[in-house]
């Protein structure tokens, strides 16, 4: 490794830095942030903000999953959003008819159902997941729109379990770490301590290897976008529980910051590196740049672009960092 | 002769797809005639327009993810400034906005380019800004068209001199298309340019070494994606009247078009011609479906569904093609 006497040493130690301790500028970048925002607005920082934070921020972690663990294999799933869309407004309108945990179980299967198209699309079909999970959100919402014609006259009902779930808070702390905390322990665990994580790490950085060490890469991805369909889900779940009206667009606003989570979270698009810890992180991050978009009053379209050109930022930053081996 | 009928059989196979399901039509709707010609060359001239853009960015070995929210910047840009506007400045508008698709699909192509980062995730980014510019421009539907340029592209073809029942059948929608792929593609088809696209798409390192410039050839064929875009985004502010800042469903449209049409995702092969065929296939599809009184959500998943199904058999060929 002659890396170290590189001729730019500046560049090559945050270089080394970023691989090592990923974890370290993110976390100061998150202090940075909430320093400036009580720069901006003195007084806004106190228990009852970072109630709100973390209420708001949950969600956008959980769908930040699916693309953190689709992510490590080089994939990523655009369907996450609509599909936890189609499971809370699925959940909503037919609890008036079959009853609570009926249509929690159908949503859900809803979810798995289009976790496992997407799943045989990209492990079978071996379409690009960009294009397959793409295509799979289009059609779930098409099929939503024919659906909502017949639950038209129905009407909705949240559970209170879900309100109390999204809404509700205990000893000043939002009632949603209670699912939150033991799904991320979940997911950390299993990409860092069981055989499918490591398959996940092994087949991102790099497929052939792990095929021909006798991986079979469609049942690994086939199991991925299902696991990735059923945790958005049971994001969709806990959205509607923290919005409370159901409606056709729910979760769709989450699918790009869901993507910059990740990507700010140090998970590779290119797959094999990454983990969930640095999302988790990520989804902060993102939940206090938008409360500082609202206090300047930023449209829209602005965010939009913001969002867009962070991940394009910290992709070059990352390929620019990586490719000087 | 006949190596001419083999080479080019994929696209005479889906022109009598096409004429098969116009015959297929006619049968659906017995007075399906001139008026629902004109009708389908207009719906489907902003999906052809884009998936012209789309075929050479994948012939040149590419995909470019931010087509339709560049048609949404250029379709409110449009709908915007000619608000208004008298018929002379309306063409400069035109002129502008033409540019503007241009410079949207060099920027894409060069940001390609300079930062090293694979196409697809460039253009997703970028797919997320334009769609943030379009709403900048315009928060909702709204905007005007000049009249003339509408009249441009409804209606059937009239010229001067000819009986009118002898061109009336031709919608203006597809002149307009030949136009432009007349004026756009031909010469850079025929020129240097056209052979560097195909060069880098089927083998970038071949062609680097045999002295073709990779990155300019690449932001240039971004550059014609972006301008076909931009000729879409107009095409959809004229038919409608207005300019519409949420990207339609002209991206998965485009990348199942083109693969349907001959073009292999990876780059290198197909035309310009399959592609645009296949448009009018997938476009005929949907009025067959919405002739039968199909229910039009069922109609757009049946179409959805086509398409996923369309790009997976691709890939399914595309991968059975690079294991030869």
């Amino acid at each position: 490794m002659t890396d170290a006497r590189d001729p730019l040493p500046l560049a090559s130690r945050a270089a080394r830095i970023l691989r090592e301790r990923p974890m370290l500028p993110l976390i100061l970048l998150l202090a940075g942030l909430v320093g400036l925002l009580e720069i901006m607005q003195p007084g806004i920082v106190n228990e009852r903000w970072l109630g709100n934070t973390v209420k708001f921020a949950i969600p956008l972690a959980m769908i930040a999953a699916c693309q953190t663990l689709t992510m490590l294999t080089g994939g990523i799933d655009l369907s996450a959003g609509s599909v936890a869309t189609i499971s809370a407004f699925v959940m909503a309108t037919l609890v008036p008819l079959v009853g609570v945990p009926q249509a929690i179980l159908i949503a859900l299967a809803c979810a798995l159902v289009a976790g496992l198209i997407n799943g045989f699309g990209v492990a079978i079909a071996r379409v690009h997941p960009l294009i397959m999970t793409l295509g799979t959100g289009l059609i779930g919402i098409g099929c939503l729109l024919v659906y909502q014609r017949y639950v038209i006259a129905t009407g909705t009902k949240v559970p209170d379990f879900l309100v109390w779930l999204g809404t509700g808070r205990s000893w000043g702390l939002p009632n949603g770490l209670a699912l939150f905390l033991p799904f991320a322990a979940l997911v950390i665990w299993g990409q860092n301590r069981t055989g499918f994580g490591r398959l996940l790490y092994a087949l991102g950085s790099n497929e052939p290897a792990a095929r021909l060490s006798g991986v079979r890469g469609w049942q690994v991805y086939l199991a991925l976008y299902a696991g990735s369909g059923f945790i958005a889900g049971l994001t969709g779940l806990l959205y509607i529980g923290l919005v409370r009206t159901p409606s056709l667009s729910l979760a769709l606003p989450l699918d790009l910051p869901s993507v910059a989570a990740a990507v700010i979270g140090g998970t590779s698009i290119f797959g094999g590196r990454g983990g969930y810890g640095g999302t988790i992180v990520g989804a902060l991050i993102l939940t206090i740049m938008a409360t500082m978009l609202t206090l300047l009053s930023i449209p829209e379209g602005g965010r939009r672009i913001l969002f867009g050109l962070i991940i394009l930022a910290v992709t070059a930053l990352y390929v620019q960092f990586t490719d000087r081996t | 002769m006949r190596r001419a009928l083999a080479r080019n059989s994929w696209t005479l196979g889906l022109a009598g797809l096409l004429a098969a399901l116009l015959v297929a039509t006619k049968i659906i709707q017995p007075n399906f005639g001139v008026s629902g010609l004109d009708s389908l060359a207009r719906a489907a001239l902003p999906f052809a327009l884009a998936t012209l853009g789309m075929a050479v960015v994948v012939i040149a070995g590419g995909i470019d993810l931010s087509l339709a929210a560049m048609m949404a910047v250029t379709s409110v840009t449009a709908a915007v400034l000619m608000q208004g506007a008298s018929d002379g400045q309306a063409l400069a508008v035109v002129i502008l906005v033409l540019m503007l698709g241009a410079a949207m699909g060099a920027l894409n192509g060069a940001l390609i380019v300079v930062t090293r980062v694979p196409d697809i995730v460039v253009t997703l980014s970028m797919l997320f800004v334009w769609q943030g510019v379009a709403l900048l421009i315009l928060y909702a539907p709204g905007g005007a068209a000049a009249p003339w340029l509408r009249a441009l592209i409804v209606g059937g073809v009239s010229l001067p001199g000819l009986p009118g029942g002898l061109t009336a059948w031709l919608p203006k929608g597809v002149v307009v298309l030949l136009a432009c792929l007349a004026v756009v593609w031909l010469p850079i088809h025929r020129s240097r340019l056209g052979l560097r696209f195909y060069a880098i798409g089927s083998h970038p390192l071949a062609a680097f070494r045999s002295g073709v410039p990779v990155g300019r050839t690449r932001i240039a064929a971004y550059a014609v994606c972006g301008l076909f875009a931009a000729l879409g985004g107009l095409s959809v502010t004229l038919s409608t009247g207005i300019g519409e800042p949420i990207p339609g469903p002209y991206l998965m449209a485009s990348v199942a078009a083109v693969v349907l049409g001959g073009v292999v995702l990876g780059g290198g092969r197909g035309g310009l011609i399959g592609p645009i065929l296949a448009v009018f296939v997938l476009r005929l599809v949907r009025m067959d479906l919405t002739l039968m009184a199909v229910d039009p959500n069922v109609t757009t998943i049946v179409e959805g569904t086509i398409m996923v199904v369309v790009v997976m058999f691709g890939a399914v060929l595309a991968a059975r093609g690079r294991r030869q």
